[in-house]
């Protein structure tokens, strides 16, 4: 996947200022700023929901979309969900596509459940089910564990990192810096509709190391904002 | 961007509107309250018009104090009359209830058992006696009312003058009989009972015919001409004061009412009651439903992803409309088979009932995903569509004439802006051959369809912003 220039604009505010990024194969790319750096538009625009004011985006494949409110019918089951989604997708086999996702998603044995009253956990499962029905290059997660217990994080990003081991190019936006460092092969850091870092969590703090000495030791999470607040934001 | 591989078309999208018309079915099915609600509502409504309409409109009840004698009668010329029979005429209108006291009548209508009381004073028929006589008198009735609430005095003032006109024009109409009665017996001569004996009168054409016989026995001369003079009277007064029967009829009632239709032809009541029953039926439906099911995928948070390349805008609001629609179908046919019991359908213009249906619930389905593109949230959908269908559905049945002139053009535009009126023509002209042509509000409603969607569509450009 690739993104060049990539700027929104919602009337005189700029969400997005010439964005650019490559995200190759098997690759776990977490996208981290704070609130209103244009993470979820950056997602949305990958996704092809939002249309950018300038740059393009280029992928070698389907993008699978999760967005982070479970998109489901909750009055449906899980099976049904994924079943309509499947059809939707024109799969030629809808019926062996939700077995198929029910097995990855270890969600067989509640398949009849009615989807409201499943955990958020599985709720998020189904949701990135639902994103994967279209066998998506890259798959774009939108704050995926927010909600979620630590049990429940750590089953997501299991499978989440089986799907990356499997070839598929995730992308996700996230809060948690932790979370990021942990899961996310590359960091992009946004604040305030700007690129400010591309590279690896070894790489950022080599960065605040050089711009921001005195945090190089603290945590990930402090050393993340001594270098956003050094940066100006 | 090269994102997909899905293919795009109209045909895609077609069977997309397929799959999410058996989802909203599952949806709808899974909710037993408004499945249930969807079933009784119809019932219901054909259950209590039915009723409504096959009954007739309850009497309203009148307290009765009858103080005339019984053997009174009204006498003209010392002749009694036939009984006018007030009280029979008063009480074919309303229902009487019987009370022995003008106290207990004023009770009644202080506690509002009964509407109002009609008191029948004892000199009514020597008052109404007197008319005929030198020193007439003024008959009068006596009526309480409860004047408490506007509308309901309104309603007993309307209906009491109305009985009254009727008691007087049924004792007119004795008196003019029997005052033609007379005016015959005064020119053609005959009996004229009187005191349990008959008198003969002559009559004028008989005195005429006896004085012209006797005139050539008179010597000519003053006496002879006088005899002419009187005889030529009595020919001419014989002859002509016929045309005074009619004269003396007419007086009971001057002017008759002659009605002429204009403005369209009018079905029965009770076909147009079941009319405006199926439409509020169809309308609450269809519009309810199709807001509400485009605003639950909206805060299912589904929107996107399925406007992603899944289905279109327009296929994801046609799938709704269609939605509406085949439920309003449904539940407006149930309705009709419920109301067969009550009044006879007529079966064989069933084709007429479902273009009525089908075109009149497109309209109204698409009036309601505007609706539900505009408000968005289900719960503020269902205000909204309550508070926009019903006071249209009201307006829609105001007829010209109860309100001003100016008011009344307000009310029609916006009765024409909302498929509701157009979609009751189009019932009733089906439901009934006199009912209006069906071409105009059909053309009307496929308008309608036409603006609804393009607002529907608009609105939805601003669906996922919060």
């Amino acid at each position: 996947m690739q993104a060049r220039e990539l700027v929104k604009r919602y009337g005189d505010r700029e969400a997005l200022r010439g964005v650019s990024f490559e995200a190759l194969a098997g690759e776990q790319v977490a996208v981290i700023g704070p609130n209103g750096a244009g993470k979820t538009t950056l997602l949305s625009i990958l996704a092809g929901i939002v249309r950018p004011d300038g740059g393009e985006v280029a992928v070698a494949g389907a993008v699978g979309w999760v967005p982070q409110q479970a998109a489901l019918y909750r009055r449906l089951t899980v099976g049904e969900n994924l079943l309509l989604f499947a059809r939707l997708e024109r799969h030629p086999d809808p019926r062996a596509s939700c077995e198929e996702m029910l097995e990855l998603t270890g969600l067989g044995e509640r398949r009849g459940e009615i989807v409201a009253r499943l955990s958020g956990g599985n709720q998020q499962r189904i949701n990135i089910a639902i994103g994967l029905l279209a066998r998506p290059a890259v798959l774009l997660l939108d704050e995926p564990s927010v909600g979620l217990d630590p049990r429940q994080r750590a089953r997501l990003w299991e499978f989440v990192s089986g799907l990356a081991g499997g070839g598929t190019t995730v992308v996700f936006s996230t809060h948690d810096i932790q979370e990021a460092e942990r899961y996310g092969g590359r960091l992009l850091v946004l604040a305030d509709g700007e690129a400010l870092f591309d590279g690896s969590p070894g790489e950022l703090r080599e960065a605040v190391r050089r711009e921001a000495p005195e945090a190089a030791d603290r945590d990930f999470e402090t050393a993340f904002v001594a270098y956003l607040q050094h940066r100006g934001h | 961007m090269s994102d997909t591989s899905r293919p795009e078309g109209t045909r895609s999208h077609m069977s997309g509107v397929r799959w999410l018309l058996l989802k909203d079915l599952q949806i709808l099915r899974r909710s037993p309250l408004q499945s249930t609600l969807l079933v009784v509502y119809p019932v219901l409504i054909a259950v209590l018009v039915g009723f409504a309409i096959s009954r007739g409109p309850e009497k309203p009840r009148v307290a009765f104090l009858n103080e005339v004698p019984p053997n009174s009668r009204i006498v003209v010329g010392g002749q009694k009359l036939p009984r006018a029979d007030v009280q029979g005429r008063i009480c074919q209108k309303v229902e009487c209830v019987p009370v022995d006291s003008k106290a207990e009548a004023e009770a009644k209508v202080a506690s509002g058992d009964v509407l109002a009381a009609v008191i029948l004073p004892e000199d009514l028929i020597n008052e109404i006696n007197s008319l005929s006589t030198l020193t007439p008198g003024t008959p009068e009735i006596e009526v309480i009312v409860n004047e408490e609430e506007p509308v309901k005095a309104g309603l007993v003032n309307d209906r009491i003058t109305s009985l009254m006109a009727q008691a007087n024009l049924a004792i007119a109409r004795r008196i003019a009989a029997e005052g033609s009665h007379y005016l015959n017996l005064i020119i053609k001569g005959g009996e004229l009972p009187v005191l349990g004996t008959s008198i003969h009168i002559l009559g004028l054409q008989a005195s005429a015919r006896i004085l012209e016989a006797l005139e050539p026995a008179l010597e000519p001369g003053p006496l002879r001409s006088s005899l002419g003079l009187v005889t030529e009277f009595a020919r001419q007064a014989g002859e002509n004061l016929d045309i005074a029967g009619p004269l003396i009829s007419r007086l009971a009632e001057p002017i008759k009412v002659d009605k002429t239709v204009v403005g369209g032809s009018s079905p029965p009541l009770e076909i147009f009651a079941i009319a405006v029953a199926a439409t509020f039926t169809l309308a609450f439906v269809t519009v309810l439903l199709v807001a509400g099911s485009l605003a639950l995928e909206r805060e299912e948070n589904a929107f996107p992803r399925l406007v992603r390349g899944l289905v279109s805008e327009q296929a994801l609001l046609a799938e709704k409309v269609l939605l509406g629609v085949a439920v309003g179908l449904v539940v407006t046919l149930l309705m009709l088979a419920g109301l067969q019991f009550f009044v006879p359908l007529e079966w064989s213009r069933i084709g007429l009932w479902l273009v009525a249906i089908l075109v009149g619930g497109a309209a109204l389905g698409a009036a309601g995903a505007a609706l539900g593109a505009i408000a968005r949230e289900v719960r503020a959908v269902s205000l909204l569509a309550f508070m926009v269908t019903l006071p249209i559905a009201f307006l829609s049945l105001v007829p010209a004439g109860a309100v001003g002139s100016g008011l009344y053009s307000v009310i029609k535009v916006i009765a024409a802006l909302f498929p509701f009126k157009p979609a009751l023509e189009a019932l009733t002209g089906a439901l009934d051959a006199s009912g209006p042509a069906l071409g105009r509000p059909l053309l009307h409603l496929a308008i309608l369809l036409v603006a609804y969607a393009a607002i529907a569509r608009l609105a939805l450009r601003r669906f996922t912003a919060t």
